[in-house]
């Protein structure tokens, strides 16, 4: 594989229900494209917990994959109201998610921690008022 | 890892009913997890077959779908709607409904051989 494949996905922020959709159709690419089980899946949870934060968050946003033979880089970008202290955000348990979000079984201020274990590296970028940049890698194995 | 046992073997020890994934009875699976909260699902990438949870919606399908899982229990009796169902069966994921707790629901898996993972 030597061509670098482009994804790129809108995410809907009014249907928390159609959540997930983006990550489920780049999970099943992933695998088409003959990842290891272990990799893609960790990059289906970062993207999920990512795609999941956009819509409880920022209103949703938009998604761009891409795979190149060394790595896989998945950057999603809102125009929701940022993050104030990034440092704080990625505490586990701190969240500002409403109690509506937490009985969906999400919100509990896990989401970002999770990224920032399964991704190869986690870049988030955000001011308040200006929307959130989070690009995150993951590294492929060479075969 | 535990001893395998199989999703029907699952639906048997709960006394479940089974709502979808009838050609999945004969799966055998080797690790479960019970969880209301989604991102403790998420948090452990090792390979988690069946997921217990008391939450009903569709991102419980969605979890599972990342996740690799095979099954899915809503324990206390809860029964999900069409959307989850049509969903599930779309990901080749089982799912049953059994009245057993949480607690006692992991509990009986548990004594059967189906662990969790450390």
């Amino acid at each position: 594989m030597s061509d670098v494949v482009k994804l790129h996905y809108d995410v809907d922020g009014d249907n928390f229900m159609a959540a997930g959709e983006a990550s489920s159709t780049v999970k099943n690419v992933l695998k088409r494209l003959g990842f290891g089980e272990d990799l893609v899946r960790r990059a289906a949870i970062c993207l999920y917990e990512g795609e999941i934060n956009m819509v409880i968050h920022a209103n949703g946003g938009t998604i761009d994959v891409s795979v190149s033979p060394q790595t896989i880089e998945m950057v999603l970008q809102d125009q929701g109201g940022g993050i104030p202290d990034i440092e704080q955000a990625m505490q586990e348990g701190f969240s500002t998610a409403s109690d509506r979000v937490r009985d969906l079984g999400f919100g509990a201020g896990m989401g970002l921690p999770n990224m920032r274990r399964y991704a190869d590296s986690l870049e988030i970028s955000s001011e308040p008022g200006q929307g959130t940049r989070v690009t995150m890698t993951l590294n492929i194995a060479p075969a | 890892m535990g001893t395998g046992i199989t999703i029907g073997q699952i639906q048997k020890l709960l006394g479940a009913r089974l709502l979808c994934g009838e050609t999945m009875l004969g799966t055998e699976v080797h690790s479960a997890c019970g969880a209301d909260l989604m991102s403790d699902v998420l948090a452990f990438v090792k390979e988690q077959s069946v997921l217990l949870t008391g939450l009903l919606n569709l991102q419980v399908v969605r979890t599972a779908e990342m996740m690799d899982m095979k099954c899915i229990v809503f324990v206390r009796g809860k029964v999900p709607d069409e959307a989850i169902l049509t969903l599930a069966e779309a990901r080749g994921i089982a799912v049953m409904s059994t009245d057993c707790r949480m607690y006692s629901a992991c509990g009986r898996l548990y004594a059967a051989g189906l662990v969790g993972l450390e």
